[in-house]
């Protein structure tokens, strides 16, 4: 197992087309990486440097603290598992397994051993005579995920690994992979486009768009505190509102003032709490622009509330119950927001009572659509 | 009902007679090799022999003179096969290196090679007789089988690459990454990987080359020797031989001789030519 330092890496093709500009990524020992972004951000690309599938361009990539730049993929000491699961088609399951181990000359023993013993953890032990073919899509991702697990690596890499699986199975499969982590503890980088697969098994989030890393952290500093709007709304189901609002500092205090409803006939100030004057940024003066984010549980019913908000009352736009919540599309500053209430708090009204948690907002700037002001811890 | 069934039959009614309007040549050449010059002479052309007889047959492969030489077909038809079998495998695994090369390991100007040799599969047989010509005889190799054989790889390489280019394009990229990440050098994914799920399209090439290798009569007529002319070439010399006499029972069999390994592909293996021709992306 080994830490995997990413320093400065571009990567420009032939074409002159730039698709990574400069990243920088540290992770220790053990964690879980998850390169996250919309498709044609550069991720792919990324992973596919890490394993050494393509040339950097330049700066330096080192895992354990050794420079691997020039290292051809199979002295990187790395497995990788594909989106198409990639197994091998003349090959039954035992020999995709065992491909990897007589390449490096493993005694056949040894092989024997260590099929034996990824096929009981992944219980795949029933298929392993059987051809690719005969497998369903869940069972290849196991196969497949095997066939890494065997290599025994320093660092684990997998390119949307769960993509071409259905809703279910790829929940499962999620924990799975999860689980799996939580065992063996291989340090892992992790390519999705899903903002829930990166929540739920990251230890670190890179969010990337156009081959720059937006932000870099926990998942709960990506969710509770994205840095610029992009990652805002990239991260989170449904994503964060960004209601445009104005700044107004009234005896020290702030509040953010909005439109309500869809043909904005009332204003309302709401109190900014937790937000302190020492900490704004110098741009954010009295009557300033700002984009007020704001999470759809933190525009919820007075049922949920945990204090520390402004009430609101605004007319629902409409209601799309999901069972355990219901969301509620509403017009606030102009645009179209979603709330996240109890379903009881929803049923058949026009209009709606809500509680809005401005503690936990995010403020942004709306020229550079970056984030200026949250609230103190 | 009643207009199903008669249209039902018109069907067959059309089927049946494009089938032996197809196979009446075939029979004719079968029936008169089978027959005696004199009843060649009195009877119809289509009728069956009344009395066959091997004998045209035996001395098509044996003793019919082509030219100076009275040894029959036998001779050239081993020159065939000496020509075709290499010429075919050569380039067979060539177009099949090349294809995998084209697909999964491009390099800067592969697409351009790639249409280069695309072009290849346009450019006429007698446009390249006098250079090759040349090049065989500064190299050493003309009047030779080896020569032949030369030829014909590199005159097949364009189709064959092109065959196994096209086929190796559905094949996921990702198996190759896969199989890199595993420790699997160029060589060895291309035969641990790639060639054991080429069987239909090995198979499309087997059959194309060996039918344009073996029914060439061009190159043969050119570049072969005296002694290693293909049997193309000795057919039409022996047809043209006579001593008195027109053979045409003798000539016939000759014909259906030279025709013969070309049928027998077809039969054999002609199940994989449609099925690899249609044969999409690997599913694994």
């Amino acid at each position: 197992m080994a830490s995997l330092g990413i320093h400065n890496i571009r990567k420009v093709y032939p074409n002159g087309v730039e698709v990574l500009k400069g990243i920088n990524l540290d992770i220790a020992d053990g964690e879980f990486l998850i390169l996250v972004g919309g498709s044609g951000c550069g991720k792919s690309t990324l992973l596919n440097m890490i394993a050494g599938l393509e040339t950097v361009t330049e700066g330096e990539i080192s895992i354990g603290g050794k420079r691997v730049n020039d290292l051809p993929p199979k002295d990187r000491d790395i497995a990788m598992v594909f989106q198409s699961y990639a197994l091998y088609p003349s090959m039954s399951v035992r020999q995709n397994i065992a491909f990897g181990l007589s390449l490096r000359k493993v005694p056949k023993a040894e092989q024997e051993a260590t099929i034996a013993r990824v096929a009981k953890l992944l219980q795949i032990e029933p298929l392993l005579d059987r051809k690719p073919a005969q497998l369903s899509g869940g069972q290849r991702q196991r196969v497949a995920m095997g066939r890494a697990l065997a290599r025994e690596p320093q660092i684990f890499l997998f390119d949307e690994p769960l993509s071409n699986l259905d809703a279910k199975l790829r929940v499962e499969m999620r924990s799975e992979i999860k689980l799996l982590h939580k065992r063996l503890g291989i340090t892992t980088v992790y390519v999705t486009h899903d903002q829930i697969e990166a929540m739920t098994l990251g230890d670190k989030i890179a969010v990337m768009k156009d081959g720059v890393v937006q932000q870099f952290g926990t998942p709960d500093e990506i969710y509770n505190r994205p840095v610029n709007t992009f990652v805002a709304g990239f991260m989170g189901s449904p994503p964060m509102n960004l209601i445009p609002a104005t700044l107004s500092i009234n005896d020290g205090k702030l509040y953010a003032e909005i439109t309500v409803g869809p043909t904005a006939a009332k204003r309302v100030q709401l109190p900014l709490v937790g937000f302190e004057m020492s900490r704004l940024h110098e741009r954010m003066v009295d009557g300033a622009p700002v984009l007020l984010g704001l999470r759809p549980e933190h525009l919820t019913d007075t049922g949920r509330s945990k204090g520390a908000a402004a009430n609101l009352t605004v007319p629902i736009d409409l209601a799309e119950p999901t069972g355990a919540d219901t969301l509620i599309f509403i017009t606030l500053g102009g645009v179209r927001c979603i709330a996240r209430l109890h379903p009881a708090a929803v049923a058949a009204h026009d209009e709606v009572d809500l509680v809005v948690d401005t503690s936990a907002a995010v403020l942004f700037d709306p020229s550079t659509q970056n984030a200026v002001a949250f609230a103190a811890d | 009902m009643a207009m199903n069934r008669v249209s039902r039959f018109f069907l067959y009614f059309m089927l049946i007679l494009a089938a032996l309007y197809a196979l009446a040549p075939m029979w004719v050449m079968l029936s008169t090799s089978l027959k005696t010059l004199d009843e060649i002479r009195e009877g119809s052309l289509i009728a069956a022999p009344h009395a066959p007889t091997i004998e045209p047959w035996l001395k098509a492969w044996g003793t019919a003179c082509s030219g100076v030489r009275c040894e029959g077909l036998k001779p050239f038809f081993l020159n065939s096969l000496l020509m075709t079998i290499p010429a075919v495998l050569i380039s067979t695994l060539v177009g099949a290196l090349n294809g995998y090369a084209l697909t999964h390991w491009r390099f800067r100007g592969s697409d351009f090679l790639f249409t280069a040799l695309l072009v290849g599969c346009f450019i006429p047989f007698q446009v390249v007789l006098l250079p090759m010509a040349r090049l065989l005889g500064a190299v050493g190799i003309s009047d030779s089988v080896f020569g032949l054989i030369f030829v014909h790889v590199v005159y097949g390489l364009a189709f064959t690459t092109l065959f196994f280019r096209n086929y190796y394009i559905g094949v996921p990229g990702e198996l190759v990454k896969a199989a890199r990440v595993d420790g699997a050098g160029f060589f060895t994914i291309f035969q641990r990987i790639l060639l054991p799920i080429s069987g239909p399209i090995f198979m499309v090439c087997v059959i194309w080359q060996f039918t344009q290798i073996w029914n060439d009569f061009l190159f043969g007529v050119v570049f072969a020797g005296s002694d290693s002319q293909p049997v193309t070439v000795a057919l039409n010399n022996l047809v043209r031989t006579s001593t008195g006499v027109k053979e045409y029972n003798v000539d016939m069999a000759a014909a259906i001789i030279a025709a013969l390994p070309t049928l027998l592909v077809y039969i054999v293996a002609g199940k994989y030519f449609v099925r690899g021709l249609t044969a999409g992306a690997v599913k694994g």
